[in-house]
């Protein structure tokens, strides 16, 4: 890894000096800048933290918003709660599929589109739903999902 | 400035679904075209209330709403309606329904609606401090502050009878007032904005369209337990209750609202943001303590229970979204106004979210004690196409099972129990006959399955092992001795799983194998399933 990403890290946990135990807002942070966690980055924030690599890795392990292999630019979380599978979320997964060329936790070859399914994103008055990274959308069948993709194909 | 018009755009995240963001870009962007930039603002509110076309934007004072508002549509409303004054009819809510503002009470078709937690919501602009203030926003923390002791305070919380919203009904009152006779310097207040069960999204709406009154109740909370820090824990699928909320704490900080001696007082109350990251489990309060704790979102033991040792093993009060919401105007009108709402035993409102295959969908509040006839039928709008009612999941997967013989039980905290049922958070998933039994029981069991924490044996397993028997039955392979272990494993979980999670987790499963029986048997005698829409369908056309 380059020197100046780890000027980096250093940077986001001294922002957080002042809190009591920000471990989940520096991987959030961390997370943000380089869109997953890898292994050696997970133990550098552990070294500079001063905690546990077995700790750092099992947090960063547990949320499902942490991604510890390499992702998409764009992550698509497809809801298949109750409320949007009643409404048709599994025609909804299998566009996405089918547009993608992906199964579920799958990143496309050209690094564009990872595909993962989610639980409730609680936007289920607009059911079914998906996020793309932190936009919603809603209300989705099959004309909508490549109108959608379209956008982030571009 | 003064403007002599106001439009108001609802901006929540079902809205920007639908394109309300454009919406309101163009608004401005012909706004500023036709010159009336000075004259007309634009504000982002929050929800307008259940089941109403999208984008939504209300013209204020003339109260026109014009509804389903696109894009293309925008000039024409600009050029006509705020340019010339002349109304246009054809692109107004159909029915022709008058906007009227009175407290508390939202005059819409929704007669039945009574607001109190979304008193503000779409009436006022969330990321405007003055607009909150300019109805009654703070006079509750003022009150509190300049004419009652921390004693009082709890007293009248107490006597409200204010029970928690997240879905325990834990009385609020009380929390409050274990956690101000602990022991401790420090103490903290903290937000569950962690609102993860499926099909409901109250708290989102209250946090996009009010923050401001979650941090007028956390320093209305403060002040009575003894606290000078809160944080608010909210899920990272809502970014822009996020963004809201920072705005909000920012403006409440400049205007002296949050900090150092709050008007003028020797109360010093600071909020902070956590922000989750995709975790179920971290709604139950002592996970979602270890989660700001930094450390993975495992359930602790209980007892101590948080008001002894909860954060950093300090005494904490933990309220949800919605309760805190009605702090301020319990303060402001006293318990017995509060009491004067609901039922006896369970006062005040609630909101519910609509949601599946209902034809209208969204949120409403409305008193304690509402049937489930009266939500699905009159409000809701009836079942989707049609189709006849197979149940009503209450309070997402977690909560209770009500099957159409119970749509006449009034839905308060102490009532559902009695059938094995349970309010919960709000959420009604609403399923039609046309879905398979097996299908449905196995998405609440596969949601369960991937939000287990796995600390547990029973939870951990135990879901993996109805979702595996599941599969079985709706491919063919199911046997009667399936459906006999299913119940045993429910039955074992709901007694030896370590957290509330995991002992709700079999419960709708349990309540549908009582009785949908019949359907069950169907599909382990019969190999078919009689709705079809189970993988059992494809077997059955290649059968006959």
């Amino acid at each position: 890894m380059e020197e100046s990403l780890y000027r980096e890290i250093e940077e986001i946990i001294e922002k957080y000096r002042e809190e009591e135990t920000p471990l989940l807002c520096v991987l959030q942070e961390v997370q943000e800048k380089f869109h997953y966690l890898p292994r050696n980055v997970l133990g550098y924030i552990a070294k500079k933290m001063n905690v546990p690599s077995s700790t750092v890795y099992g947090v960063a392990t547990f949320y499902s918003f942490f991604e510890t292999n390499p992702v998409g630019e764009y992550v698509i979380r497809v809801c298949k709660s109750t409320p949007c599978h009643v409404q048709g979320a599994f025609n909804v997964l299998q566009a996405l599929k089918r547009e993608l060329g992906l199964k579920e936790g799958e990143t496309s070859k050209d690094g564009k589109f990872t595909l993962e399914v989610t639980s409730c994103l609680g936007v289920c008055g607009v059911a079914p739903a998906m996020m793309i990274n932190d936009v919603t959308y809603g209300n989705l069948n099959d004309e909508r999902v490549r109108e959608i993709l379209a956008l982030y194909r571009r | 400035m003064f403007y002599r018009t106001h439009v108001l755009v609802e901006m929540t995240s079902s809205s920007v679904a639908f394109g309300a963001a454009q919406v309101k870009e163009a608004l401005e962007r012909e706004i500023e075209r036709v010159g009336l930039k000075n004259e007309v603002k634009v504000l982002e509110t929050g929800s307008f209330g259940a089941s109403l076309p999208s984008p939504f934007v209300v013209i204020y004072p003339d109260n026109v709403i014009y509804a389903p508002l696109r894009v293309q549509d925008v000039r024409r409303v600009v050029e006509e309606h705020l340019l010339k004054g002349r109304v246009v009819r054809e692109l107004m809510l159909a029915g022709g329904l008058e906007w009227k503002t009175s407290e508390f009470a939202f005059p819409f078709p929704l007669a039945k609606e009574t607001r109190v937690v979304l008193r503000n919501s779409g009436f006022i602009d969330p990321l405007n401090i003055e607009d909150y203030i300019a109805r009654d926003g703070y006079m509750a923390l003022a009150k509190v502050l300049t004419e009652m002791t921390p004693q009082e305070v709890i007293e009248v919380i107490k006597r409200s009878n204010l029970l928690g919203r997240g879905g325990a009904g834990f009385p609020t009152g009380l929390k409050w007032e274990f956690t101000y006779k602990a022991e401790g310097q420090e103490k903290y207040v903290v937000c569950n904005a962690d609102e993860g069960e499926p099909g409901t999204f109250k708290d989102r709406l209250i946090l996009e369209g009010d923050p401001h009154s979650i941090l007028e109740a956390m320093a209305i909370a403060g002040y009575a337990v003894g606290a000078r820090e809160g944080y608010i824990y909210v899920r990272a699928e809502y970014p822009q209750s996020i963004r809201h909320l920072e705005e909000a704490i920012r403006q409440a900080g400049e205007y002296g609202f949050l900090g150092e001696n709050i008007l003028g007082s020797q109360f010093s109350f600071w909020v902070k943001i956590r922000k989750g990251a995709g975790a179920y489990v971290c709604g139950e309060e002592t996970a979602l303590l270890e989660s700001i704790e930094g450390k993975r979102g495992e359930p602790r033991v209980k007892p101590p229970y948080p008001p002894q040792k909860g954060l950093w093993g300090k005494p904490t009060v933990i309220n949800n979204v919605e309760t805190l919401a009605n702090i301020p105007p319990i303060i402001l009108r006293g318990p017995e106004w509060f009491k004067s709402i609901g039922t006896p035993t369970c006062p005040g409102t609630k909101v519910f979210t609509l949601t599946g295959n209902v034809n209208n969908l969204g949120l409403i509040e409305v008193p304690m004690g509402i049937t489930l006839r009266e939500l699905i039928f009159e409000i809701g709008g009836g079942v989707r196409g049609g189709h006849g009612l197979k149940l009503v999941q209450t309070g997402g997967p977690s909560g209770g099972t009500m099957t159409p013989d119970l749509l006449d039980v009034p839905m308060t905290f102490d009532t559902l129990p009695k059938y094995n049922s349970a309010l919960g958070s709000g959420a009604l998933t609403v399923v039609d006959d046309t879905h398979c039994i097996v299908d449905v029981v196995k998405s609440f069991g596969e949601f369960f399955l991937h939000e287990s924490c796995g600390k547990c044996t029973p939870c951990r397993i135990g879901n993996k092992r109805i979702v595996e028997i599941l599969e079985k039955i709706s491919e063919g392979k199911g046997t009667l001795d399936h459906l006999e272990e299913l119940l045993h494993l429910g039955r074992n979980m709901k007694m030896t799983a370590f957290c509330g999670l995991g002992q709700a987790a079999p419960n709708p499963l349990l309540r549908c194998l009582e009785f949908f029986r019949e359907e069950f048997e169907t599909h382990v005698k019969e190999k078919v399933c009689p709705a079809g829409t189970c993988q059992l369908k494809s077997l059955q056309r290649t059968v006959r």
